[in-house]
């Protein structure tokens, strides 16, 4: 019963001496000695939306494109459909103005995270 | 009494059926460096105390030509035994018969061994090693999962249930043990996951092995799936015997008391604990300054490292243990943390297990991720918890509780019976910088030395509040006590504290925000 703690006592002990990796840590306005974790250290910065671009959330097949660069489009438009896990999802544009770039043609298969669409956003 | 030609018989089935799926499947369960269901059951099992049930169970499959298929115990073995000499009921998956799927029979032994645990009011262990759904059994499968995990349900917080993933446990079956109180995994033996690497690389294109998706490292240290990582299946069982050792055999029995033992010497608790502030320790040290023969099991050790949960014993008896790590994230509390240490309380809470807090933390985590993850929600539940909990509450506060933290870290405010705290403790709405910076803005911008005069009042904010007598003076901590005093004081807290009696209002129960 008390061999496995012993063991773990061991192991974290054997642990805490191999990773004395401190570093500064600030919360609030004091810097703290200590050790981060793997998620900490990975964690997504924060980044504001760029609405001026539509990314693919999901990786699938381009089947048809409706607009071409240099229309100008209105928030709303359906500007393509991305076929994935047998679905045709019709991408809609969320913002409106004049398509600058388009980035794939029919048939392309895109990867997630690709910029697809980019746009001069109109200024209202 | 019977005749020979029929226990003769009888002796004929029985070795018949326990070889499971026949020589060549057990070989090759031994290939992939597992135990048998029944070798494991045997292991983990006091010495000839296991009474299998069910082992002439057929299955019902009349599809696809299963009617002419031979399953022996339908690939799930069950019965009960004891373990430290106490009572439970079990049941394992037995890959070496098809593949430990789950048909309509299998899932019936299952549901009986768990509707035996909870009538006789003893531990369920489940033992997870399964391909997953009899497909050819269909829905009757499915149906077999609902009825588990309706059970699982039902006996949560009245049995203790363990959950052991020594295979496979995928799709739907991984909800079982996810609804029971702690599962167990092994390096390289357990895999759970929702879908697998075959639907993931189809469906988003992303490509990756079974066992950094779903392994027990992944499940120990990222997901937070898992409670009791182990490098080997003995390790695992030892682990499993260590925890019912802890735990009582249901909501209504208390824990037996075992031999008093005092801490190992080499845990000298007043030299643990940095007079810097801003200096990391490990809190497990000081756990095992107070406890007997300093013992502890941690639960989830890897996972959320930032804050430490465990059993150990005080004065012969169970404590479950909350502390901050100060080695880890400097002991914030954030999403994962929360989680981590909020259903833990619930669980002690659950079986009548009192409850030590160790405090020592600088607030909550900064930064967009946590409030997007919902630090919020998952904050909250630690308050719920502890405010919940009607279990003897203690707290030793050991160096730093400001603002939010203090509160949520079984503050006198949520109801902690004993609230301690060590003459370096420092209780304050928030960090002496922060504060010195807010009340005397003015100042320190009107001064010709900003700086100083920050440091100067940082330093003035230190002196006046940061130590444990503020809080003292206005009764939200009980006493002030040298660290060394700590296990006495411990001792004696929980000792007054065995017949605590307190009601909560009247309900069908509680929304908490899970």
């Amino acid at each position: 019963m008390s061999k496995t703690s012993d063991k773990n006592r061991d192991a974290s002990k054997k642990q805490g001496e191999n990773k004395v990796e401190l570093e500064d840590f600030a919360v609030e306005f004091r810097k703290y000695k200590t050790e981060l974790t793997e998620k900490f250290k990975n964690r997504k910065k924060w980044e504001p939306k760029d609405e001026s671009k539509i990314i693919s959330v999901i990786p699938g097949k381009i089947t048809k494109i409706y607009v071409s660069e240099g229309d100008v489009v209105v928030a709303g438009k359906e500007i393509m459909v991305l076929e994935a896990m047998k679905m045709k999802n019709v991408v809609i544009s969320e913002v409106s103005g004049l398509v600058k770039k388009i980035n794939v043609k029919v048939g392309d298969l895109v990867s997630k995270g690709k910029v697809i669409f980019e746009f001069e956003l109109s200024v209202d | 009494m019977a005749s020979t030609k029929k226990v003769k018989e009888l002796q004929q089935r029985r070795e018949e059926v326990l070889l499971g799926g026949g020589e060549k499947a057990i070989q090759k369960q031994v290939a992939m460096g597992k135990l048998t269901a029944r070798e494991r059951i045997v292991a983990l099992l006091d010495e000839g105390s296991f009474n299998e049930y069910d082992l002439f169970v057929e299955h019902e499959a009349r599809d696809f030509g299963m009617e002419q298929k031979v399953l022996h115990g339908d690939g799930v073995v069950t019965g009960t035994g004891s373990i430290g000499g106490k009572p439970i009921c079990i049941y394992a998956q037995d890959f070496t018969v098809a593949g430990g799927s789950l048909g309509s029979m299998h899932a019936r032994k299952i549901t009986k061994i768990m509707d035996h645990s909870l009538k006789m009011r003893i531990p369920l262990i489940g033992i997870n090693d399964s391909g997953g759904a009899r497909i050819q059994e269909g829905v009757s499968s499915l149906a077999g999962y609902g009825e588990i995990f309706f059970r699982n349900t039902l006996a949560s917080g009245v049995i203790p249930q363990i959950s052991v993933i020594l295979g496979p446990c995928a799709g739907g079956a991984v909800y079982s043990p996810a609804l029971t109180d702690f599962v167990f995994v092994v390096d390289k033996i357990s895999k759970m996951f929702i879908t697998g690497p075959e639907v993931i690389k189809t469906v988003l294109g992303e490509e990756i092995s079974m066992e950094e998706l779903g392994g027990a490292r992944v499940h120990s240290e990222i997901t937070g799936n898992a409670h009791f990582f182990a490098e080997t299946e003995a390790e695992c069982f030892d682990q499993i015997k260590e925890l019912l050792s802890y735990i009582p055999r249901s909501n209504s029995e208390p824990v037996e008391k075992i031999k008093v033992a005092e801490p190992d010497k080499k845990y000298s608790i007043s030299r643990i604990v940095p007079a810097d502030k801003k200096m990391p320790y490990d809190v497990r040290d000081v756990i095992r300054s107070v406890t007997d023969s300093s013992d502890f099991q941690e639960v989830q050790a890897k996972w959320a490292a930032n804050i430490v949960i465990g059993f150990g014993r005080i004065d012969g008896k169970t404590v479950g243990f909350v502390a901050n790590q100060p080695k880890v994230l400097a002991g914030v509390l954030d999403v994962d943390s929360s989680d981590k240490c909020g259903r833990f309380i619930r669980y002690c809470d659950a079986f009548n297990i009192p409850l030590v807090t160790l405090v020592d933390l600088p607030g909550y985590l900064p930064g967009v991720d946590q409030e997007h993850a919902g630090v919020i929600r998952h904050g909250a539940k630690v308050l719920y918890a502890y405010s919940e909990a009607t279990v003897p509450k203690i707290t030793v506060i050991l160096r730093k509780a400001y603002g939010g933290g203090y509160i949520a870290m079984n503050s006198r405010h949520l109801r902690a019976d004993f609230v301690f705290a060590w003459p370096d403790a420092e209780v304050a709405v928030m960090g002496p910088e922060g504060a010195a910076n807010i009340i005397f803005r003015k100042e320190i911008a009107a001064a010709d030395d900003p700086d100083k005069m920050r440091q100067q009042k940082v330093d003035e904010y230190i002196e006046k509040f940061a130590n444990p007598y503020v809080a003292a003076a206005k009764g939200f901590i009980d006493s002030v006590i040298e660290p060394k005093e700590t296990r006495s004081v411990l001792i004696h807290a929980l000792g007054v504290s065995v017949n605590k009696s307190i009601g909560i209002p009247q309900k069908k129960h509680g929304i908490p925000p899970f």
